[in-house]
């Protein structure tokens, strides 16, 4: 059996962790019951995006089914951070894996409100920064900037000594831009891709499918452009790297973690096969049987 | 009445294959059988996830998702238990399932949801018992409770509506073991083409209207503007009614949030796990999901 690798000084059983808001492990545990505690399909947790705020998410229609892949637009529902740690980050804390915390805010005050609780936490190994959102102050989204995602990693690193992985938007022309200024900011890795945006019109009504409009889109079809994007992070960066986009078996993530991802992660697919992460693990060589190619290290 | 609670057992963890046993046309629409070596008898209202394991998405990307599919009848198989689905073809993921083979393998999850449960008021003294009302491929559900009603003697009558010939199926699984229409059975039709020529709910609020139907629970499954009328009579009539109720749904395990069903205080219930069967008083309206060509 291969062994596990390391993201951030934390020790994993193996290489595929799960995308953030793809996978409920608290509604999961509720459905299966606590088979999924014996046979959990991650190496890590992420939690889904907690906002300081509790938010109830958004209006329906949220989902989409497009050629390989789907559109969402979930709005990020969540308890807030009080809510999230009075009632989830406990239960979280029984999966047998390490907790990574998904978190956003909209101003450095609030981001940092949140960073600072988490840091107070043992249950939680690291922090994954969700930049896809505005900062009220400029109205920029802070993925999309350099400079704003810089200025965000000097507020927020001085208040934690737990790893900061920034996850990272692929709706910009200069990914690797972004992940530059993370890395100056002491970030200790990058997460891409994030999904892209996208839409659909509903072809009785003639109006978009999604009530927002517009959402994002992940699956198969989002994989060449996650390669791309992780290749170019990749050549700019020497951080470690939360490789994922459209992974559905082991040899895409292969294909990830030879375009220079640390470990991969699943989403979508996740949706289709709720052990699709151990799946994915095994068909690269971890855990009983071997099946791909050997991984590249 | 309360929400309806969380039904045991649970689901296996994960997706298994089982083997497709048969497919038949049921009127418009296709009865097809799996064999589930795994999985626990579902109670009526629980659904499972189903992809075809060969030929889902191969082509056109589409179906890329597994679909919710209710479950409309079970029974014991040689080796495990037999799951039998009555769906529409109405887009590629349907399409693809109503043109499963004997033999062919289809990935499922489940069963999973609530189910209709069985509250003490169908069958306390002097209950009405229950009026269960179906519309178009929501019949399925139906048919599994109320051979579970017949069985445990529980009082049940049952209303079906169609929209036409086309678009109706599923009776035969209304039928008794001699084939005839099981006789608590009245039909709908919106062309005519069988029973009452207009909505079965039309059937349902003239049955409200009679005596005994302050002490009946209502079960209805359908097209949203179905539910909608059976909930709006329910609560005119102050009967309680458990509906089943479809929405977009990508996993069925409380992962992708996709099934948002707004609640009456604010926020949203997510359909799979909160659901698929709410009680009339979760809702203030059915909401209208755009649900076709999935």
């Amino acid at each position: 059996m291969l062994e596990g690798p390391q993201l951030c000084g934390i020790e994993l059983a193996h290489p595929v962790l799960n995308g953030s808001g793809t996978y409920d492990a608290i509604a999961a545990r509720r459905v299966f019951g606590d088979e999924i505690l014996d046979d959990f399909p991650f190496a890590a947790f992420v939690s889904k995006t907690i906002t300081p705020q509790p938010r109830t998410g958004n209006e329906p229609r949220r989902i989409w089914e497009t050629p390989a892949g789907m559109l969402n637009s979930i709005g990020l529902p969540n308890k807030g951070l009080e809510g999230f740690l009075a009632e989830d980050l406990p239960q979280l804390a029984e999966l047998p894996v390490p907790l990574i915390v998904s978190a956003m805010a909209t101003t450095h005050e609030d981001f940092g409100r949140i960073v600072s609780a988490l840091d107070a936490r043992e249950e939680v190994a690291a922090l994954e920064l969700n930049v896809s959102c505005p900062n009220v102050h400029s109205g920029l989204i802070v993925g999309e900037d350099p400079r704003e995602t810089l200025a965000l990693l000097q507020a927020l690193r001085p208040l934690t000594a737990k790893p900061l992985i920034v996850k990272l938007t692929p709706n910009v022309a200069d990914p690797a831009a972004v992940a530059v200024a993370a890395e100056e900011g002491g970030a200790d890795a990058v997460s891409l891709i994030n999904t892209l945006k996208g839409s659909a019109i509903e072809p009785r009504s003639g109006e978009p499918a999604l009530a927002a409009g517009h959402g994002g889109l992940s699956g198969p079809a989002v994989r060449p452009v996650a390669l791309a994007q992780l290749r170019s992070v990749r050549a700019a960066i020497g951080l470690p790297i939360v490789g994922m986009g459209g992974i559905a078996c082991g040899a895409d993530a292969e294909e990830f973690l030879r375009a220079g991802a640390t470990v991969v992660a699943v989403g979508t697919e996740s949706f289709s096969d709720p052990k699709a992460g151990s799946r994915v693990a095994r068909e690269l060589g971890y855990g009983s049987e071997r099946v791909a190619a050997a991984p590249v290290h | 009445m309360t929400p309806v609670t969380p039904t045991t057992p649970r689901a296996p963890f994960g997706r298994r294959r089982c083997t497709v046993g048969a497919n038949r046309a049921s009127g418009g629409y296709r009865v097809f059988s799996l064999l589930d070596r795994e999985g626990p008898e579902p109670a009526a209202g629980r659904f499972y996830m189903l992809a075809a394991a060969a030929g889902w998405g191969d082509r056109s990307g589409r179906p890329q998702l597994p679909r919710a599919i209710s479950v409309a009848e079970t029974g014991p198989a040689a080796d495990g238990i037999r799951l039998d689905f009555l769906v529409d073809d109405v887009g590629p993921g349907t399409g693809r399932l109503c043109e499963l083979e004997p033999g062919e393998e289809v990935w499922l999850t489940g069963p999973l949801g609530n189910d209709f449960g069985e509250p003490a008021e169908v069958a306390g003294p002097g209950a009405a018992g229950a009026i269960l009302v179906g519309g178009g491929v929501g019949v399925a559900p139906l048919a599994l409770l109320r051979r579970r009603f017949a069985e445990r003697g529980v009082p049940h009558r049952v209303l079906l509506g169609f929209r036409d010939e086309e678009h109706s199926g599923g009776l035969d699984l209304f039928c008794s073991a001699a084939g005839a229409l099981c006789p608590e059975v009245r039909l709908a039709s919106e062309d005519g083409h069988a029973g009452h020529r207009g909505y079965v709910t039309d059937l349902l609020g003239a049955m409200l209207a009679g005596d005994d139907a302050g002490s009946a629970v209502v079960y209805a499954c359908g097209p949203p503007a179905m539910l909608e009328a059976v909930r709006a009579l329910c609560a005119d009539a102050v009967v309680p009614c458990r509906l089943a109720l479809e929405s977009p749904m990508a996993c069925g395990y409380g992962a992708c949030f996709g099934c948002a069903v707004p609640k009456p205080g604010g926020g949203y219930l997510r359909l799979c796990v909160d659901g698929p069967v709410l009680s009339g008083e979760q809702l203030t309206a059915v909401p209208e999901a755009e649900l076709a060509r999935a």
